[in-house]
């Protein structure tokens, strides 16, 4: 038996996780050499794909649809890179942030089996296994979510809980109705079916369920309460890569079964709008730092579904493209700013916006690394955020709709004024009588962040190699 | 009346009594039961998919589905337990 990288990709994390729990002591360590070598193993597979297009893995020599079938193309592999990429560097955030003893040795488990589950979401080929992986990943999400273990993090975490259990659900429903119909799972079967009413009733089960993990307003409610109560690294992953699965699923059955009606393309845009405007809104409310964050990660969702229905029923074929630059943009400048709004929290000793000017420390490189996230995220060229909403805009008015124009716009407007906020906090020095210079918190804590928030804002730069990658292997278009 | 109707029907009617508790219930522990109604009608689905008319031996993949999925539900509803203990335990550290 061969060893080939993406089977590695997939097991590493998952021994590295009963590693790491079996050893507590050496936690910290098993977790770093096991994130960097699931980096390696993604490198070798992306060479792969670079060279093949897609490539298939039966495991185990068995075939689908009786086996279980690894695929990885350019979709999944840029997935997969921005979990390894942004995942290392939240791991080096870690190691600063995580204080507390416990808190260490439960974070590393926790970390590398929710890796396991997305990395198996990424590859993943039967919806059955899809839902499995989801399970994996809610389980793992929720033990980040407590990791601090206040009363406020166990009630958001009980309740996200719920919610994520449900979505899975509701899935598991859904995948009982196309074995029912079709007798098969796999992605080749789903794509060969012919439509009909039974399989839009899975399709429909199986989209409200994932909707709810990846937090679409208005089923949204669970995440700015657990997003924001987590600890700061917990949260940098939750908001930069977790959402994020159930959004790679979304994007890959749509593809494979295709949505019966326009107005259900419409209807999730219309969600979507309403989540820029309402995330928008709350975020100008919000009293404290991460939970700004956190709403701003409801509207940045909200954008990544707009951008998938820019461009209506037709425009599918080139639209998912839009969603998943915004997806990579996202998710990068996400955990940047979660991982800075945790160390500006440290240094200060609190969140809440109001006061951030109070303080006579402060946290200058987290600032900045601050700002350089919001700018990916508000969407100022040349950040990568940029190009994905200008691929958004481009494709709305190339198909004449000027509504999701608007609103992009709006929810842009929203986003500057919520950003200007915590800006406004960061630079106002009257406040506080203190020789300038003299409390400046920097820190080698300060590195992970901000290699993030560079990256967010440098990726904008390769978007056209970026777009092409995404295209190998023909990931939405009709599977070899 | 098929017997697969009759299951499948059932199934689905289990499914949405614990959907409707999940949304609706108040109580923590309730809405961990209901979660697990709504497993439960979703096993019921998959088992329904794997019913043949009697000579015929029943399919199996649904049956191993199955199993994965109890052992899925099973981790967890323990989660959610422990969850609910800690987090009873904290609340009543506050009323004390």
């Amino acid at each position: 038996m061969t060893i080939d990288a993406m089977t590695l990709t997939l097991f590493l994390p998952l021994f590295g996780a009963m590693a790491a729990f079996v050893l507590p002591r050496a936690a910290t360590g098993i977790g770093l050499v096991t994130v960097l070598a699931t980096c390696g193993a993604v490198w070798l597979l992306a060479l792969e794909v670079l060279k093949a297009g897609a490539v298939i893995t039966p495991l185990g020599g068995w075939e689908a649809p009786l086996g279980i079938a690894l695929r990885a193309d350019g979709l999944s592999l840029a997935m997969l890179a921005m979990t390894s990429g942004v995942g290392l560097l939240v791991s080096l955030g870690a190691l600063n942030a995580l204080r507390d003893l416990r808190q260490r040795q439960y974070f590393w488990p926790l970390w590398l089996l929710l890796l396991t589950g997305m990395n198996g979401v990424y590859l993943g080929t039967d919806i059955f296994n899809l839902y499995v992986m989801i399970e994996v990943i809610a389980l793992a999400a929720v033990g980040l979510t407590v990791l601090s273990g206040t009363k406020e993090a166990l009630r958001a975490g009980l309740e996200y809980m719920y919610a994520s259990i449900l979505g899975a659900l509701l899935f598991l429903m859904g995948v009982g109705f196309v074995y029912l119909h079709l007798g098969r799972l796999d992605f080749a079967g789903l794509l060969e079916a012919e439509p009909s009413g039974a399989l839009s009733a899975a399709l429909a089960l199986m989209l409200v369920g994932l909707l709810l993990k990846t937090a679409l307003f208005p089923l949204h409610f669970w995440l700015p309460a657990a997003h924001a109560n987590a600890t700061a690294p917990a949260s940098a992953l939750l908001s930069g890569l977790v959402v994020k699965a159930a959004l790679y699923i979304f994007l890959r059955l749509t593809t494979y079964m295709p949505l019966p009606d326009e107005i259900l393309v419409t209807l999730i845009g219309a969600l979507g709008a309403g989540a820029v405007l309402w995330g928008g809104v709350q975020a100008l409310r919000a009293e404290r730092l991460k939970l700004l964050v956190a709403w701003s990660t409801v509207v940045q969702i909200g954008l990544i579904f707009i951008a998938f229905a820019r461009a209506g029923q037709v425009g599918l074929t080139e639209s998912w493209k839009a969603a998943a630059l915004l997806i990579l943009a996202h998710g990068v400048a996400k955990a940047a700013m979660f991982l800075a709004a945790g160390r500006i929290k440290d240094e200060l000793g609190h969140d809440i916006i109001r006061d951030l000017d109070k303080s006579n420390i402060r946290p200058t490189l987290a600032q900045f690394t601050f700002a350089l996230a919001a700018i990916s995220i508000i969407g100022l060229p040349p950040s990568l955020g940029f190009i994905g909403k200008w691929t958004l805009m481009e494709g709305a008015m190339a198909a004449g709709y000027w509504h999701w124009v608007v609103v992009t716009m709006i929810g842009t407007l929203l986003s500057v004024a919520y950003f200007s906020r915590v800006f406004a906090g960061f630079l106002r020095f009257d406040r506080v009588r203190a020789p300038v210079g003299e409390h400046q918190g920097w820190a080698l804590a300060d590195v992970a962040p901000l290699t993030l928030a560079i990256a967010s804002i440098s990726l904008g730069l390769m978007a056209a190699p970026i777009l092409s990658f995404l295209e190998l292997g023909y990931a939405l278009g009709v599977m070899p | 009346m098929t017997p697969d109707l009759i299951y499948g029907l059932t199934g689905i009617a289990v499914f949405a009594i614990g959907l409707t508790g999940a949304l609706c219930a108040q109580d923590r522990l309730r809405r961990v039961l209901a979660l697990k109604l709504c497993s439960l009608g979703a096993g019921f689905l998959l088992v329904v998919a794997a019913w043949r008319e009697p000579p015929a031996a029943p399919d199996p993949v649904p049956h191993a589905l199955v199993i994965t999925g109890i052992v899925v539900m099973i981790s967890a509803t323990a989660v959610a337990l422990a969850l609910i203990r800690r987090l009873q335990s904290l609340e009543a550290e506050d009323d004390d």
